[in-house]
């Protein structure tokens, strides 16, 4: 596969496409899971196979569209739905996990209505389910980039706020922070991420990239800035070891990924527990 | 009835200043007709029944609920234009029922206070460590300063939140029921750090509580609030108005400890 990274544009593509998911989908789940609202990674997913199948859809009906590439449909329809989420926890405001459920639904619902009218799953749909390695362009490459750099330096710029309206909400706007501005810059980078790592893992898995290694790395790291570097670590090892697997042994990559994510999680479970015996064992029974 | 504090202070510019306020939720009034200054450099508790409107005065007070009749001031300056919140840090009640399973140092979650203070797209420097540590210290949890917040107990996690609220340098620290997750054997170790802040850095404390009888030993000035604002005077004083009327407060009878101060403090 490394002479094949060489010769091979695709998987060239495939590649650099993974170490950047890698990279963000962990680094946003670092505050998505702190926040616990792992669920809206899910939602947004859903909402974005709904763009995907409308851009097929839209792709079949009028041949002049035929060269849109479905990643900005999904795009689109995944910044609405983060849209939507945000209004709808504002209606429900007892009730904020109400929203997530709701838009889950509409997406999926949406999407169904719109693969039916284009007569019906194809290899081109299979692929945005469940990720491929040959399916990411050149130009899904340079999108996912700028994609990329814009959401690291929004993080960067935006530690500090990001972290207390994470930690403390309450305190957060008490203290005068624009708590609402940055919460929904928040939102649009999770849409767009999501977006842009459907193509590697697939829709039905994006979240797993979000939440899995947060929670290997919760378990392990001290602090808030050890998370996130030990979630973006975790992430990238599943990501790249994920799609090695893959090739070599002709599996989904979105699927080999997520195992590797699992996997790790697992592993970090059980290190944990015994890193606790081991210390009452020295401490001679004293908890 | 109207109670006006002439302390020692009483020619330097009070803190918070109240006149005639209610407020009501809907149909139900909660508070009638409160008037209260409090000075530069006083210590506060404001004790009073589930129920009697300590929350949500405090909640006007920091501005987080809109004012409905009467004024604030805070500084000298009307509510609604007072922009200087760097001057207030407050601890809710609910800092003790944050996500306990957070992952982070009780560091960051200090420097999380200087967030406002810092302003936007500004880093974090050596000098706000600086400033983390100091407010650490002044709580007495420095040694706990890489350990996840999850790790301590409720008393500590209750310093570390007032750490964060000291962090921006406040003039005026406003605590809600503080004591809530504290061990009871801890609560006088507690109030005792409280009562430094106030004297050693001249913090102007104000808490709300129930718990009467711990708090008055350590307190300058007590108000008792039911609704109206029953009695508000140096604690000294408070003992004998509670003998006449806590009860009416309360609704029963109340154990109390006063201790007397040595402010010389004229309650008209």
């Amino acid at each position: 596969m490394i002479q094949g990274l060489f010769h091979y544009e695709f998987l060239q593509n495939a590649f650099l496409t993974g170490i950047m998911i890698g990279i963000l989908a962990p680094l946003l789940g670092v505050f998505i899971v702190v926040r616990r609202l792992s669920l809206i990674a899910d939602a947004l997913s859903h909402v974005t196979l709904a763009g995907i199948a409308a851009s097929l859809l839209i792709e079949r009906s009028f041949p002049i569209m035929a060269g849109l590439n479905p990643l900005y449909m999904g795009m689109v329809f995944s910044v609405g739905g983060s849209l939507f989420i945000e209004k709808l926890r504002g209606v429900y405001k007892h009730y904020q996990e109400l929203a997530i459920p709701i838009i889950l639904s509409s997406g999926i619902g949406l999407g169904v209505i719109f693969i039916s009218l284009a007569n019906g799953f194809n290899t081109d749909l299979f692929s945005y389910l469940f990720g491929s390695v040959s399916a990411v362009s050149r130009t899904d490459l340079w999108v996912i980039l700028i994609i990329s750099i814009l959401v690291i330096i929004v993080i960067i710029l935006l530690y500090k706020e990001l972290f207390l309206l994470s930690f403390d909400e309450e305190h957060a706007k008490a203290s005068g922070i624009a708590a609402k501005s940055i919460h929904f810059i928040f939102i649009v980078m999770v849409a767009l991420v999501i977006a842009a790592s459907m193509r590697i893992v697939g829709i039905l898995l994006v979240s797993s990239l979000m939440t899995l290694p947060v929670a290997a790395s919760i378990r392990l790291a001290k602090g808030f800035k050890q998370t996130i570097f030990l979630s973006v670590l975790f992430g990238e090892i599943s990501v790249l070891g994920g799609l090695f697997t893959a090739y070599y042994l002709d599996l989904a990559p979105g699927g080999t990924i997520v195992m590797l994510a699992v996997l790790i999680l697992v592993l970090a479970i059980f290190y944990k527990k015994i890193m606790i015996h081991k210390q009452v064992d020295i401490g001679g029974g004293v908890k | 009835m109207i109670l006006i504090i002439k302390g020692e202070s009483s020619a330097m510019q009070p803190i918070i200043e109240i006149k005639q306020l209610s407020y009501r939720y809907e149909k139900d009034t909660v508070l009638e007709n409160i008037n209260m200054t409090i000075p530069d450099g006083s210590f506060l508790a404001i004790v009073g029944p589930n129920g009697s409107g300590k929350s949500t005065l405090l909640k006007l007070i920091l501005g987080l609920l809109k004012l409905q009749t009467g004024e604030i001031h805070l500084f000298g300056k009307g509510i609604s234009k007072f922009r200087d919140w760097q001057q207030v840090g407050y601890v809710s009640q609910k800092a003790n029922s944050f996500n306990t399973g957070f992952p982070a140092t009780v560091f960051e979650v200090v420097a999380s206070g200087l967030t406002k203070k810092l302003g936007l797209f500004t880093f974090f420097k050596k000098e706000h460590a600086a400033k983390v540590n100091d407010a650490l210290d002044a709580v007495g949890m420095k040694r706990y300063s890489n350990r996840n917040i999850g790790e301590l107990s409720g008393g500590q996690q209750q310093r570390v939140f007032i750490a964060r609220a000291l962090v921006s340098e406040p003039r005026l620290l406003i605590l809600d029921e503080p004591t809530v997750g504290v061990d009871a054997e801890n609560v006088n170790s507690f109030y005792q750090m409280l009562g430094d802040l106030n004297t050693c850095r001249n913090i102007t404390l104000l808490l709300v509580t129930h718990d009467i009888g711990t708090i008055s030993d350590r307190v300058s000035h007590v108000a008792c609030l039911n609704k109206y604002l029953h009695f508000h005077g140096e604690t000294n004083e408070f003992e004998q108005f509670r003998n006449e009327d806590v009860s009416k407060v309360y609704g029963h009878d109340v154990h109390l400890l006063t201790h007397h101060h040595e402010h010389g403090g004229v309650v008209r």
